[in-house]
């Protein structure tokens, strides 16, 4: 029932259809084999990497082999601004990205800080616009602002991608009220970015209504990674199916699932 | 002399190095006048001059000059 079920419930962005609706980071793993074997494990079709200066270093998975390893492994790649500051490094590094890797699809991050990694909301702006007339694919990571989502809609983003909470903190989702608006009024599909920390973060995420659901640390810095990366895969499903399912409305009272009628006198 | 600076590391580069003979450098894959990999591999690798992405298929019609400066990126884990 549930293969049925979700196999007919692919995500379309752009064309393309992905059966996982688990998209997953690459940082912070310690090793690139390990990081192979959770990807695979978490069934995820869509992969972001960053852009950094080519590092002969093969232990820290130098060269060119985390991009071998993703299409070997049939993942697509979704190249992200990590690091960036400005909406010109952004734009610089998507051209980049969009020249080595041969896709349009960016995950845009403009950061304001270091300290807390937060969108830098009028970058971002900037950004997308840019990127947007510049053919690109914009999957927008922002504040999880329903003025600022619609806004990037309207800017021509491809998917916007509020954070549950800021990067690397697996703190959940902070403010599902904001992210139940966001999906609420988006009609680009709105993929949960940021703070998961584990499975059931992941799963409310869905159940509130998101098209998908994006995560690293929380695998890759899992004590099991492995384990981990499988507990987000059902997460996701079971979320995913949970929203579809239709949750019963909460009550201030109890209400019994056994009728009274025809009780024997006791 | 003349200098060159890869990837914020400064050398010294022979009249006439073409962009396409540093990508082979660095990576150790040869290159197809097109720019693409002569193992039929994808390269994985882009290339900005003084912030101007050179473009693969231009990568062997340029030629370095005296302080240019070269960012060879690729893929690395992340977010």
């Amino acid at each position: 029932m549930t293969e049925t079920l979700t196999r007919n419930d692919a995500l379309v962005i752009d064309g393309v259809a992905l059966n996982s609706r688990l998209i997953m980071g690459t940082g912070g793993a310690p090793s690139l084999a390990g990081l192979g074997a959770a990807l695979i494990a978490s069934g995820t079709e869509l992969t972001t990497v960053a852009m950094r200066r080519y590092s002969v270093d093969e232990a820290a998975g130098g060269g060119t082999n985390l991009f071998k390893l993703l299409l070997e492994n049939n993942i697509r790649i979704l190249p992200n601004t990590a690091g960036c500051f400005t909406a010109r490094e952004a734009v610089m590094t998507a051209e980049l990205a969009r020249e080595a890797l041969e896709t349009d699809w960016v995950k845009l991050e403009v950061i304001a800080d270091e300290h807390t990694l937060l969108p830098d909301a009028l970058e971002l702006a900037d950004a997308t616009e840019q990127l947007v007339n510049r053919g690109f694919k914009v999957f927008a990571y922002t504040n999880d602002d329903p003025v600022m989502a619609l806004r990037l809609e309207q800017l021509g983003a491809a998917a916007v991608m509020p954070l549950g909470a800021p990067i690397g903190t697996g703190l959940g989702i902070l403010n599902p009220h904001n992210i139940e608006l966001i999906v609420s009024r988006a009609s680009v599909p709105v993929v949960l970015d940021a703070g998961i920390g584990t499975a059931s973060d992941a799963a409310l995420a869905m159940e509130l209504g998101c098209d998908a659901v994006l995560l690293a640390t929380a695998v890759t810095r899992a004590q099991n990674p492995l384990v981990m990366a499988e507990a987000f895969k059902h997460a996701v499903i079971g979320g995913r199916l949970a929203a579809q399912g239709g949750r019963i409305p909460k009550r201030a009272h109890a209400l019994a699932s056994s009728a009274m009628d025809g009780r024997p006198d006791l | 002399m003349n200098t060159i600076h890869i990837n914020g590391a400064a050398q010294a580069f022979a009249a006439g190095t073409t962009v396409a003979q540093l990508v082979t450098a660095m990576t150790g894959r040869a290159l197809l006048a097109s720019g693409l990999a002569a193992d039929g591999g994808r390269l994985g690798v882009a290339v900005a001059r003084n912030q101007d992405i050179v473009p693969r298929s231009q990568w062997h019609a340029t030629a370095v000059e005296h302080n240019d400066e070269l960012e060879i990126v690729t893929a690395v884990q992340g977010g």
